[in-house]
C-alpha cells in the first residue's frame, strides 16, 4: 500500500474542536515535548537545582547570625524567616529558563512547523510554561528537603504548608509568562538568558525576602511592601508559620492580606502577560 | 475557477526591501508549480505568505479554496509544509516528532501513533524511529521533516527548497517521493534554485526575480522563448574558424557567433540531428578537424539567464551586497557551458553541477 500517494488518504486534518478543550490538549502535547527535552538534557534541571541550594546554605550560614528579625539575631530564627524568601526567589529565577527556551525555539525551523499547524495559537507558549511549572515544582521539593535538613520547619500544619507552596508555584507560573514575553521580544537566545535574569535581582532584593523591609529607606520600603514578590513571600511565611514572634507586619494592604494579594497579583500577571505574549507570538516573524 | 493555490498581487516588504512585489500565481489542482529563482528572489517569502506564516502588505491568496488572510486556521488544516531547514525537534525521537505533529494536526493520539509508524517505514526511518533526531544524518532529518508535512496527507503541499544541501542519492529519493505524491493527486508548490529540479518535477514553472514573477509556463515553452536549437562546433585549429563559420552559416537560419579563444562557432538551426550529420560531412569534406560538435537545445539555465540578464551566481552576490540590479551583463553565451548535448544520457544530466550548489542558507528573510 502506498502510504503517501494514496488518493483515498488525501484529506484535510480533522476539524479542530476549537475553544478551551483544544487549547488545553494542544498545550499538553507541547508541554510533553518540553518535558521530554528536559529529561534528555538533565544538565539544565540539575544546574537549576544547585543554585537555590547554594542560596539556602550561603544565606543561612553567612548572613544567619547578622540579620535581626523580630528583634532576634538567633541564626535559627533567621533560617525560618529566610526559607519562604529563597523558595520564592527560586520559582521566579526559573523564569529565566522560559525566556531562553522560547527565544531558542523562535529561532528554529520547528516554530514554522508549529505556526503552520491547525493548533491553538497560545499552545506553544502555554506548553512551555506548563513544563517549566513541573520543573519548578520538582526544584521546590528538593529545596524543601534541603531546608528541612538545615533546620527549617512548618508550624501551621500540612494543608496550610501545601497552600503556601501552591501560591509559590502560582507566582512562578505567572513569572514564566513575563519570561515568555522577554523571550519573544529579544533577537537572540543569548540576550534572552541575560534579559530574563537581570530584572529579577532588583525585584527579589527590594522585597521582604531576605531582610525585613522596615529598615529600608522610605521609597524602597514602599516598593518592597507593594512588590508582588513580597506578597507571596509574606503569604508563604504566614502559611508555613515562619513569621518570627514580635515581627512587625507592615501596615500596607498586601502585607496585611498577603494570601489575597499574592493571588490577585499572580492572576493579574498571568492574564496580562499571557495576552501580550500570545499576541507577540502570533505576529512574530511577520 | 481559481486553482488549488491562487495568489493575486501579493506584496510583502521588510523595511525598504520589497521581498514580494506583486506576485500572481495560479496552480491547478493536482499539478506541480516550480517556483524558480536565485537566493533573495522572494521564493521563501511567497511560501511563508501562502502557508499563513506571515501576512502580506497587500494582495489576496486562496489555498484549497480557502482565503488565506480571512481564515488562516482553516487553511492550516489543508496544507503540509516542508522547509529548507528540517523543522524537527532534535531532542525528540523520529516517532515522537511525528506523533506530536499528528496530534497538533488534531488527530487522536491513537491515529497519530499509527500514522507515525506508517510514515517511518515509508521513509526508511523504521530502524532509527526511536533514536533522537539529533543522531540523524542530514538526509534522514529531511526525510523526517517531509514525513511530518505528510502526517495528514494534505491536499496542498508546500516544499521550500526541499533538496538544498542533499547528496544526489537523497535528492533522487526525495524526487521519487514527490512524484508519488503528485501521482496521488496532491497539489504541490515547490521552490528551488536548481533549474534541473524544476525541469524534472514541475508541470509549470514560474521564474521569480526581485519579488516578481518574470516568466511562467511549461519548461518547454520557456525554453522555446529563449530560441530553438543551435549547432555548435569547436575546431581543432584556429585558422579553420572562418571556413567552419562559412559552412555553418550555409546551414543556419541566422547569424553565427564566433568565440576566438575557444575556437567555437555557433549558429541557430532547424532540422535537428539530420542536419547535424550533413554539417559533419561538409566539415569533413573540407578537411576541417574538429574537437567537438553538438546540437544544442536551450536549458533552463539559458532561460534563466536570458530572462534575468544574469546568472544565478551573480544574483547571489548581489543579494548579499544589496542594491539594485546593475546593467545587463552580456553573460548570455556564458551560460551555455551548462547546456545539455544531444544524445546525452539522462543520468549525465542529473549529475551535472547545479548553478548554485551546496547548503547555502537563504538569508532573504533574516531581517524578520
Amino acid at each position: 500500500m502506498s502510504v503517501i500517494g494514496n488518493t483515498a488518504l488525501r484529506t484535510a486534518a480533522p476539524r479542530a474542536r476549537g475553544g478551551v478543550v483544544q487549547s488545553a490538549r494542544d498545550s499538553l502535547v507541547v508541554a510533553k515535548r518540553n518535558l521530554i527535552r528536559m529529561a534528555r538534557i538533565p544538565e539544565v534541571v540539575i544546574f537549576g537545582l544547585i543554585q537555590p541550594i547554594m542560596f539556602v546554605v550561603l544565606f543561612s550560614y553567612v548572613f544567619g547570625g547578622s540579620i535581626a528579625v523580630g528583634g532576634s539575631t538567633d541564626p535559627s530564627t533567621y533560617r525560618q524567616f529566610l526559607m519562604a524568601g529563597i523558595f520564592a526567589q527560586t520559582v521566579t529565577f526559573a523564569t529565566a529558563g522560559a525566556s531562553a527556551g522560547i527565544a531558542d525555539d523562535m529561532h528554529k525551523g520547528l516554530i514554522d512547523r508549529f505556526r503552520s499547524l491547525p493548533m491553538a495559537r497560545g499552545a506553544v507558549l502555554t506548553g512551555r510554561t506548563l513544563a517549566d511549572l513541573v520543573q519548578t515544582a520538582l526544584t521546590l521539593v528538593v529545596l524543601a528537603i534541603v531546608a528541612v535538613i538545615v533546620g527549617w520547619r512548618i508550624h501551621e500544619g500540612i494543608l496550610k504548608a501545601l497552600a503556601g507552596f501552591a501560591l509559590l508555584l502560582l507566582l512562578g507560573y505567572a513569572f514564566s509568562w513575563i519570561g515568555a514575553l522577554i523571550g519573544l521580544s529579544v533577537r537572540t537566545p543569548e540576550a534572552a538568558t541575560s534579559g530574563g535574569l537581570i530584572w529579577l535581582f532588583p525585584l527579589t532584593f527590594i522585597s521582604n525576602a531576605f531582610v525585613p523591609s522596615d529598615n529600608m529607606p522610605t521609597a524602597l520600603r514602599y516598593i518592597a511592601e507593594w512588590n508582588p514578590f513580597s506578597a507571596t513571600v509574606q503569604a508563604a511565611r504566614q502559611l508555613f508559620g515562619n513569621l518570627p514572634v514580635g515581627y512587625p507586619v507592615p501596615s500596607a494592604w498586601p502585607m496585611q492580606h498577603p494570601v489575597w494579594a499574592s493571588l490577585i497579583w499572580s492572576v493579574v500577571i498571568i492574564v496580562a502577560f499571557r495576552t501580550l505574549s500570545v499576541r507577540k507570538y502570533r505576529s512574530a516573524t511577520a | 475557477m481559481p486553482g488549488a493555490i491562487y495568489a493575486e498581487g501579493l506584496v510583502k516588504t521588510f523595511g525598504d526591501v520589497r521581498a514580494l512585489d506583486g506576485v500572481d500565481l495560479d496552480v491547478p489542482e493536482g499539478t506541480v508549480l516550480g517556483l524558480l529563482g536565485p537566493n533573495g528572489a522572494g521564493k521563501t517569502t511567497a511560501v511563508r505568505v501562502l502557508t499563513t506564516l506571515i501576512k502580506p502588505n497587500s494582495g489576496r491568496a486562496v489555498v484549497a479554496g480557502i482565503d488565506v488572510l480571512k481564515n488562516p486556521t482553516e487553511v492550516r488544516r489543508h496544507i503540509g509544509l516542508s522547509g529548507q531547514f528540517a523543522a524537527v525537534d532534535e531532542y525528540l525521537t523520529g516517532r515522537e516528532n511525528l506523533r506530536m505533529v499528528g496530534q497538533l494536526y488534531q488527530m487522536s493520539a491513537r491515529d497519530a501513533k499509527v500514522r507515525a509508524g506508517q510514515l517511518l517505514e515509508r521513509f526508511n526511518l523504521g530502524e532509527a524511529a526511536d533514536r533522537t533526531a539529533k543522531t540523524y544524518s542530514g538526509g534522514m532529518r529531511r526525510r523526517l521533516d517531509l514525513a511530518a508535512a505528510l502526517v495528514v496527507s494534505p491536499p496542498v503541499m508546500f516544499m521550500d527548497e526541499p533538496t538544498t544541501g542533499l547528496d544526489p542519492r537523497n535528492r533522487q529519493q526525495l524526487w521519487e517521493v514527490i512524484q508519488e505524491l503528485v501521482a496521488g493527486g496532491t497539489t504541490l508548490l515547490l521552490t528551488t534554485q536548481y533549474l534541473e529540479e524544476a525541469d524534472h518535477l514541475a508541470h509549470d514553472i514560474a521564474v521569480v526575480d526581485h519579488g516578481r514573477v518574470i516568466a511562467r509556463g511549461t519548461s518547454d515553452r520557456l525554453k522555446a522563448r529563449t530560441g530553438g536549437e543551435r549547432v555548435e562546433v569547436v575546431v581543432h585549429e584556429a585558422r579553420d574558424i572562418s571556413v567552419a563559420d562559412g559552412i555553418l552559416r550555409s546551414f543556419g537560419k541566422g547569424g553565427s557567433k564566433i568565440e576566438e579563444h575557444t575556437r567555437k562557432v555557433t549558429v541557430p538551426v532547424s532540422g535537428g540531428a539530420k542536419l547535424l550529420a550533413e554539417v559533419i560531412r561538409e566539415l569533413d569534406a573540407r578537411g576541417i578537424e574538429i574537437d567537438d560538435i553538438g546540437l544544442r537545445r536551450p536549458t533552463l539555465d539559458d532561460v534563466f539567464i536570458s530572462l534575468t540578464g544574469h546568472a544565478a551566481e551573480v544574483e547571489e552576490e548581489r543579494a548579499n551586497g544589496a542594491g539594485k540590479p546593475g546593467g545587463k551583463p552580456d553573460g548570455t553565451q556564458e551560460g551555455e557551458r551548462e547546456g545539455v548535448r544531444e544524445g546525452e544520457p539522462e543520468g549525465e544530466r542529473e549529475r551535472r553541477r547545479p548553478v548554485v550548489g551546496g547548503p547555502t542558507r537563504q538569508d532573504e528573510e533574516a531581517a524578520t
